[in-house]
Order: C-alpha cells, then structure tokens, then sequence
C-alpha cells in the first residue's frame, strides 16, 4: 500500500475557531499510543465523502511529544475542491477516520542559533507545534504572524499571552506588514529562516533573504499546492494496461487510485517527489504544477507528478 | 599560477572551486601563504569589495611576499598573524558577533581551509554555504587514527605520526568535524614491512 502507515481514529472534538478555521482532534481507535512527530509534520486524513475518497495533508499542530491525541486545524476554502468542505461540513465528534503516520517536510534544523518564523494566516499550523518543540528544548525562537485580521487569526491570542516577547502580529485590517528588510537585517549569524504561507509571501521572504546574502540552505518554507481542477483529460497507465480518464475536480493521482491502481505518494502536494512518474508517451501540453522537478525535467517532458499536475492533450501514457 | 586541481577520489575528499563574488551585507576573508593570490584576484574583479571586508591572514613561509600586496588592497580590516591557533580567537570573536549576511572566503592550504571551516560550522554556518578555494603546498592536516595526535603539513606517504611514532599510511578519508584527513597504520599486518615514502601527487 502507498503512502506512509495508517491510524485508525475518531473524532473526539472539534473547536471553531473564527470563521474560516476550525480545529479537529482525533484519538486512536485501538487505544495505543500515537508516535511522536517533529514539528512541522503533516498527516494526511483520508475522508469518505460519497463515492470517492479524498486524501488531503494538514499540519499536525498538537503537542509532538503528546501521544494521545493529534490535532489539525482546516481553513474552509469554497472554491476548493472540497476536502475542507467535507471535514467543515460533515465530519462530527466520534467520526470514524484514517490518518497516515507523520511525515515531515519542513523540519526544524535544530543546527540553527535560533529560528526565525514566518506565518501568513492558516501557515501559523506547523508552527504551532514547532514551538511547542523548540519551548520543550528552550530553543531561540521568534514568530511573525500575519493575518487579515483579528478575528481571523487563528491562536494568535494564545500565542501573544504564553510568548509576548517572542510573537509579533500584522494585520491587513490595521494596515500593518512584516518590515521583512530590516527584520531580517541584524539577524545573529546560525540564524534559520521559516515562512509558511501563501505563495506570495514565500516567495517575498525567499527573495529577500537571498538577496541579502542568507545561503538558501538556511531558508525553509512549505507551501502545499491543492491540486487545482483543469480540462479534463485521458491517461493510459502502460504498467496496468488501463485507460483512465480524470475528471475537472480530480487530480490524475486520484483518479490514478479511484481505478485500483495503487501508485507511490506521501505529500499530495507537489513536494516531497515520492509520486515522480516516467512518461512513455505524450502528444499535448504538460501542465506542471509541482515544485519537486527541475525546470530542466520539466522541459524535458519525459517525467510528471501526478498528485498536483495535469495534461491538456491527445495522448499521455505512463508507466504505471 | 599556485592552483593545483586534485585527482577525483572518495566523496568525503573535500573539493575546492574558484572564490566568486556573493551578494551579503559583509565579508570575511580567512587565507594563508599562497591563499593571497585568491583574494587578490578577488579583488582585481571586484574592486569595492574590499571596503567591506575584515581580512585574517597567515603568511606561513611566504614571508612579506603577500602582506605588502595585500596592504595596498584597501581592506577595511587587514590582520596579519603568526599562526592559525593565533588567529583562532579573532576569526571566532569575530563569527560570533556577525549577523546572517556575511559571506565567508576560505583560500590557501586544506589545513587552513578545514579549520576555519570547522569554526565556522560552529558559529552556525552550512558548511556548503561557505566558499573555499586551494592554494599553494597540497601538504594537508592528518590526524593518527591511533592516537589522535594531529601532524600538520604533510606531504609524503606514508608519513610518521608525530606524536606517537607510527607510520601512518595517508588517506582522502576526511572529516570535518576534525577538520583532518585520517592517517591508518601501514605495517599493522607486517610490522617494519614499511614502503618508502612518496611525495603526494607525484
């Protein structure tokens, strides 16, 4: 079976937020205990809505080291796809689930002299529970949370009154932005740099920090792409011999799956490079989405990750 | 011309390239004897770089053949010093007490680039993020694995260990942390069945 280990688990509550956010906490179904993760870590939660079943990764933003229960916090998205619609909608306390082992994409490098972190709105989740880690190892930590407003962001109280000294907030709403130059300007050398966020920002942060001479190996972000809906279109998998056709709302790993076709993957999100799949054949558009291949693998069309990207053309066949 | 490009070996061997400008906020030069020469073609690219730039050099047994071109350069801080182990309290002062910005340039024997490397990696800087370019004698740090002693400088296989007397056969096994290569016994399995020894690279 692809994919990391499965826990089976129920619901046990679920906190609203604000608005938008919505917290889920689940406890294993066998009694044992959970593994501890990293922060930073996602799960991947499996939901059965109607026929088809959704594979979606959150953050783990519990406590590491708290083997009782896990917890993920879900922003609703109305034009999605409608993952977090289902777990807003109609996902209740003492619901049966499936969640996958941790895995972890955007670990601490406990190397750092200190961790400098960059959250924008539902991106404050991994480090929710890096903190908890780093506090755990007194570690040097400060954040910046943007939001769009008060009322929209989610735990920010909770951090300003257990960290006044190290959490710091910017809302749209009071015309207020992470002064990211001069933030980053003084920073002691060791110093790491963390962004979760919308693409945009990451891509600010990433930018200046380059710009002012911090190595790249010292910039960590994580950004997960939701697979966007596209024309549909048909893919032969050689391998199985089958021709599957994937629909406008469905990834090509889904509907990959949805035929019975068990294919590698852990991240879902165009990241981590466990669904790299070989092209055999391809007469159309590649519409990469990911950010695991070079441009150059993209270019050379020969290999495409099938949990984000999608085709637009006459003939795709994979070897799968 | 003091560049001398080593044989592809095992992955540990480190690897040296030329030193490149790099956009920072500050720059950090750690070089000596022939390691001049990089920082000097450096700056013949780059001529503002040098305003910026706190150098420490360790001339070794060039004698003032560097120091002289080097005190023309309009380094912002130039120190000129005895030894690394003299130096080793500025270049750590120094690195504690930079910001994220800084760049660091590492030029001349794999000695001298190995331990302000490891310094460096210390102060909490990738050791990937770091520049090093070789110059000069390709004699290199060995530590007797035996022992531990560490003999520096040295250029001929198999060489005797220093500190304990072993003849120690010289290996591109190498580790950062140590900042050395490790030098193995060579007549363990036949004691004084010892080869003459060779000068490396030759």
């Amino acid at each position: 079976m692809s994919g990391s280990e499965k826990i089976n688990v129920k619901v046990s509550k679920i906190v609203l937020l604000n608005d938008l956010v919505t917290r889920f906490e689940f406890k294993r179904i066998d009694g044992e205990l959970f593994p501890t993760f990293s922060g930073g870590a996602h799960t991947i939660v499996e939901m059965k809505d109607g026929g088809i079943t959704r594979r979606n990764p959150y953050s783990l933003m519990s406590d590491p080291m708290d083997q009782h229960s896990y917890a993920i916090s879900v922003r609703r998205d109305d034009e999605g796809r409608g993952g977090s619609l289902f777990m807003h909608n109609n996902v209740k306390v003492s619901d049966d689930m499936v969640l996958s082992y941790p895995v972890n994409l955007f670990s601490l490098d406990l190397r750092a002299k200190k961790h400098l972190m960059i959250a924008g709105g539902i991106g404050i989740t991994p480090f929710m529970a890096q903190i908890k880690q780093l506090d755990r190892s007194h570690g040097n930590w400060e954040l910046h949370y943007s939001a769009r407003s008060p009322s929209l962001s989610a735990y920010a109280d909770d951090l300003v009154s257990m960290h006044p000294n190290d959490v710091h907030m910017y809302y749209d709403s009071e015309n207020k932005s992470i002064d990211l130059e001069n933030l980053l300007d003084g920073q002691p050398l060791g110093t790491h740099l963390y962004i979760c966020g919308p693409k945009g920002m990451i891509d600010w942060a990433v930018g200046q920090a380059v710009n002012l001479g911090w190595p790249n190996e010292v910039i960590h972000y994580e950004e997960f792409l939701a697979p966007k809906p596209g024309k549909p279109f048909q893919v032969m998998l050689s391998a199985s011999n089958k021709l599957v056709s994937v629909g406008e709302t469905e990834s090509l790993l889904e509907a990959i799956e949805r035929e019975g076709v068990d294919a590698p993957y852990l991240c879902r999100g165009g990241a981590c490079g466990q669904c790299e799949t070989v092209v055999i054949e391809a007469e159309g558009e590649f519409i990469h989405m990911d950010h695991w291949l070079e441009d150059k693998e993209k270019l050379s069309r020969k290999k495409i990750m099938p949990c984000v990207s999608r085709f637009d053309g006459k003939t795709l066949v994979l070897d799968r | 011309m003091s560049n001398f490009s080593f044989p592809e070996s095992i992955k540990s061997r480190p690897t040296y390239a030329r030193l490149e400008p790099r956009a920072g906020k500050s720059y950090l030069f750690v070089a000596d004897a022939e390691g001049a020469e990089a920082i000097i073609d450096l700056a013949s690219n780059d001529k503002s770089l040098m305003s910026k730039s706190h150098v420490i050099y360790i001339p070794k047994n060039t004698g003032k053949k560097y120091t002289l071109q080097l005190e023309k350069l309009n380094i912002n801080q130039l120190y000129i010093g005895p030894s690394y182990s003299a130096a080793q309290s500025r270049l750590r002062h120094t690195l504690v007490s930079s910001h994220m910005g800084l760049q660091l340039y590492l030029s001349g024997t794999e000695g001298l680039i190995g331990q302000a490397q490891r310094d460096a990696m210390v102060a909490g800087i990738p050791h990937t993020a770091i520049q090093s370019e070789h110059r000069g004698s390709i004699g290199r740090r060995m530590q007797c694995v035996h022992c531990k002693g560490i003999t520096e400088d040295v250029d001929i296989d198999p060489y005797v260990c220093s500190h304990c007397g072993l003849s120690l056969f010289v290996r591109d096994h190498y580790s950062r942390r140590l900042a050395a290569f490790q030098g193995v016994c060579i007549d363990a399995e036949e004691p004084g069945n010892i080869p003459t020894a060779v000068e490396l690279y030759k």
